[in-house]
């Protein structure tokens, strides 16, 4: 039995139409509807499909137009990741179209795109597919109906009696065929369905192969437009001091060297500091650079790092129960064997190549955005705030983000554009340096672990005790989330410790600093998955037990978690020795609903760690696009591993110590291991692919080290003693 | 006024002579595929070729470009871009694709000096450019597909 599609009522149409502000049928039209395209051929973007007559729109999601071209709207932000792709291959599954015809354009901010585990128009959490994956195939497969309705209306015959392929609907017995460019215009009056059928994966023809993606030749002849690239007439660019220190005000400032610069044409205070406006970049840098500022720099102006570390360490042990299994106390005293450790993790900062940047356009009766944001529904929000125009006077724009990470789920930059261009009733793009970039970023928060565990006589764990004491996210995001003093996202990774052992407690203890934190790759697993994992090997080396195998004998019952480690274990050759002067460690992790796992081959040659060779297993539960999912297990390793082997942010007298890649340094091309990426063949739900493959790779290559020196590795980055 | 020849086309500009050449690129002729990334020729999103030389745009001052004839993504055309761009999409390299107008740029110069890049070439020539995304395994190889799309062209002449 197919799935029947539940969300896809007559009701469910008219309200998605209502709130894009079109009519039903004909003619849909979304205000402010980017022009953005790409397809797989790379064409050019075709000229305002959106207000052909005879395209037919049955919804939010699809446009077929009559030369037979299907647009699909993606509702979440492109940032390498892959949706531009994975959205409409979604939709041209279910409708059976051509793929070689179908387009991607980012969708304008609407209701009717919100993403239902979000509950808003925001790509976060890894959930894009995930989020979509019914209703995106509904709006397809309600489209497919609509146009056979047509079809066999035509043709005087049953709907029933009629297949599609390749856009185009075939009657069985005559093979008369009519292509959906050709129906559009009468598909377009036909009623819209109830309710849809949807494939069974056993049907699925594209769902599943490596499609190419819509967006890679624009992205290889400069044509695809950053959030940088904006160009609009009469277009003034930003530059804004800001107070170096955490919680600063403005005091006062002297304009008048900056205002003598060629092409600066105005300065003024802005909430966020002192904005430079110019006719370029250049002129409006030098401008800042000729301001003289004074700042009221806060409560925060002696905070360093070696102050928040006190605060963890004085915090840790009064934490609040995350969870609690059995008596980890008695067992501890009880114990053969006891182990304990403290683990550090620093601060870090995003680092996306495309600095921060957004272009506003306010008037008197609207505000139109143009940024590379994970947030279209917050960004929304920012300008109707700061304009005071309701939502349907706010367009948002979204332009290819270079690099998004979590750090474009903010709205900072937005804030900076709309203030600036509302002070001066022009369009304006504020463009952040990279030192601005690294030093006023929402970091990944630092965090501090004490662990203890305990061992019983075969060298099993029998107890586990986590107390974690680390900002927390949400205290500023929505601090409704925070339950009992819980910040979940403090203690993901670490309060689903998959491993069975019986007497376990994992506490949180809420330190905020005043270090501005936020969303960064994998969140909470990528400090406490190096954690947990790392500990795991210390108490294998304790009890005298393989890492591979402790952790396998643990999973049982968790055959998802065990999957993937026995695969990466499998073709990483863990029963083998490995090459000479290189050693392993494997890492598993669970996050956003699938899960890792990696086998890392290092040597440490004069106190220096070089990754050869990654292996990696996901199980991402049904695979949308696996080419798509190899290259985010690339991605997501290299994102971690910079962060395992240089990444740190330290804050001196209440601000960052680094600014720019001298400092603050990226992995190279010299530096990239060997990565295999293996996936573990599933029909379960899609999980999520962005995020889940970084937070093994820490504590993989964590333990490939300590497996090298005989030493754990309990802090990040990973630095040796020589 | 500065004068300087971009993609063939010559452009007279009317800026500070220290600025950037990327600044001039973007903010003044509109070629925006150039990027900037880091503004101290550190990430080399700003590559561009200077009498067929890969250089940092970034802080490259508009007033030493003087005759060196300066070429951006966009005006990588012919026989060096199409098989770069061939083998970046049979790679499917990008994925932000911030950095890739730096990396096809730098990737152009090294196959334009060496035929036939070994890993070793490739670390030495494309180390500079940085990609936050991870595609390092992917440009690798499809600087290596490009090396043989071009060899095939010429062996059929």
């Amino acid at each position: 039995m197919a799935e029947q599609g539940s969300g896809l009522t007559r009701r469910g149409f008219l309200k998605v139409s209502a709130a894009a502000g079109g009519a039903l049928l004909v003619g849909f039209y979304i205000p402010g509807c980017g022009r953005r395209t790409a397809n797989a051929a790379g064409h050019a973007p075709d000229s305002e499909p959106a207000s052909d007559p005879a395209a037919f729109a049955p919804n939010a999601w699809v446009r077929i137009d009559p030369q037979n071209n299907v647009t699909v709207m993606v509702a979440s932000s492109e940032m390498g990741q892959g949706v531009m792709t994975s959205i409409p291959m979604l939709l041209a599954e279910e409708l059976d179209a051509d793929w070689s015809r179908v387009r991607a354009e980012f969708a304008p901010v609407a209701k009717a795109y919100t993403n239902p585990i979000i509950g808003q128009q925001l790509t976060g959490g890894s959930t894009a597919v995930r989020g979509f994956w019914k209703p995106v195939r509904e709006a397809g497969a309600a489209a497919r109906e609509m146009l056979v309705a047509a079809a066999a209306s035509t043709w005087g015959v049953p709907a029933s009696s009629c297949r599609t392929r390749d856009s185009q609907v075939i009657h069985g017995e005559s093979g008369k065929k009519l292509s959906y460019g050709d129906l559009a215009a009468k598909a377009a009056k036909e009623k819209v369905p109830d309710s849809v059928f949807l494939k069974e994966p056993s049907e699925f023809r594209l769902i599943g192969t490596p499609a190419r993606r819509l967006d890679v030749p624009a992205k290889t002849n400069g044509s695809a437009v950053f959030g940088q690239d904006v160009q609009l007439q009469g277009l003034l660019v930003a530059s804004v001091e800001r107070c170096p220190v955490f919680g600063g005000k403005l005091k006062r400032f002297d304009a008048s060297k900056a205002k003598a610069v060629k092409g600066v044409k105005d300065v003024f205070a802005i909430d966020s500091g002192v904005a430079v406006v110019a006719d370029g970049f250049w002129p409006a840098l030098q401008g800042r650079k000729a301001l003289k500022v004074e700042w009221d720099e806060g409560p925060h102006r002696n905070l360093s790092s070696a102050d928040i570390r006190k605060q963890f360490e004085q915090a840790v042990d009064k934490g609040v129960k995350a969870r609690r299994e059995g008596d980890p106390e008695s067992a501890l005293k009880k114990a053969a064997k006891t182990v304990e450790a403290v683990y550090e993790v620093p601060y870090l900062a995003h680092a996306c190549m495309e600095p921060m940047n957004c272009t506003a356009h306010v008037r008197s009766d609207g505000c139109e955005i143009w940024v590379p944001t994970q947030a279209q529904t917050g960004t929304q929000q920012t300008a109707m705030h700061i304009t005071g125009l309701p939502a349907e006077k706010i367009q948002v724009h979204t332009t290819f983000l270079g690099g998004g990470f979590g750090r474009r789920s903010e709205r900072d930059f937005v804030a900076d554009a709309v203030q600036i261009s509302k002070h001066l009733g022009k369009p304006v793009k504020v463009l952040w340096t990279r030192e601005d970039d690294t030093r006023h970023d929402f970091y990944r928060p630092a965090a501090y672990g004490r662990l203890q565990a305990a061992l019983d006589d075969s060298g099993a764990p029998v107890a586990w005790i986590h107390r974690i004491a680390s900002p927390s996210i949400m205290s500023r995001v929505a601090p409704g989330r925070v339950n009992n003093g819980i910040d979940n996202t403090s203690v993901e990774g670490a309060k689903n410790l998959p491993y069975a052992i019986a007497n376990l407690e994992v506490t949180y203890a809420m330190v905020n600093p005043g270090v501005p934190v936020g969303f960064w790759r994998s969140v909470g697993s990528s400090q406490n998955a190096f954690i947990t994992e790392c500990f795991l090997d210390e108490l294998a080396a304790a009890g005298g037990r393989d890492p591979y195998q402790l952790r396998r004998d643990l999973l049982r019952g968790h055959p998802r978690h065990r999957g993937v480690l026995e695969l990466a274990a499998e073709k990483a050759g863990w029963d083998t020795p490995a090459p000479k002067g290189r050693h392993r460690g494997i890492a598993v992790a669970q996050s956003f609903a699938s899960y890792a796992a990696q086998v890392a081959e290092v040597s440490v040659d004069q106190g220096k760690v070089q990754v050869h060779r990654v292996v990696c297993a996901i199980d991402c539960g049904t695979v949308v696009n696996p080419d798509t999912v190899k290259a985010q297990m690339e991605s997501a390793i290299v994102y971690g591993l910079t962060a395992a082997l240089m990444g740190e942010i330290t804050i001196e007298n209440g601000r960052v110590k680094q600014s720019n890649f001298t400092d603050y340094p990226m992995l190279r091309m010299e530096q990239m291991p060997e990565v295999e990426v293996y996936i573990v063949p599933s029909d379960a739900h899609p999980g999520g692919v962005g995020e889940p493959g970084t937070p093994p790779i820490a504590p993989a290559v964590a333990n490939a080290v300590f497996a090298a020196t005989g030493k754990p590795v309990r802090r990040l980055p990973i630095e040796l003693e020589s | 006024m500065i004068s300087l020849v971009v993609n063939g086309q010559r452009h007279d500009v009317d800026v500070d002579p220290d600025t950037p050449l990327l600044w001039v690129l973007r903010d003044n002729l509109g070629l925006t595929g150039t990027k900037y990334g880091c503004g101290i020729a550190l990430c080399g999103s700003c590559t561009v070729h200077l009498d067929g030389e890969p250089a940092r745009s970034c802080v490259t001052p508009v007033s030493q470009v003087g005759d060196r004839k300066v070429t951006t993504i966009e005006g990588l055309a012919g026989a060096s871009a199409d098989p770069l761009q061939r083998a970046w999409i049979d790679e499917q390299v990008p994925q932000c694709g911030f950095c890739q107008s730096g990396q096809i740029m730098a990737a152009a110069a090294l196959l334009a000096r060496n035929t036939t890049p070994d890993d070793k070439d490739i670390d030495g020539a494309m180390s500079g450019i940085i990609c936050r995304c991870g595609t390092y395994q992917r440009i690798r190889a499809a600087i290596k597909r490009a090396s043989d799309i071009k060899a095939k062209e010429v062996s059929h002449g």
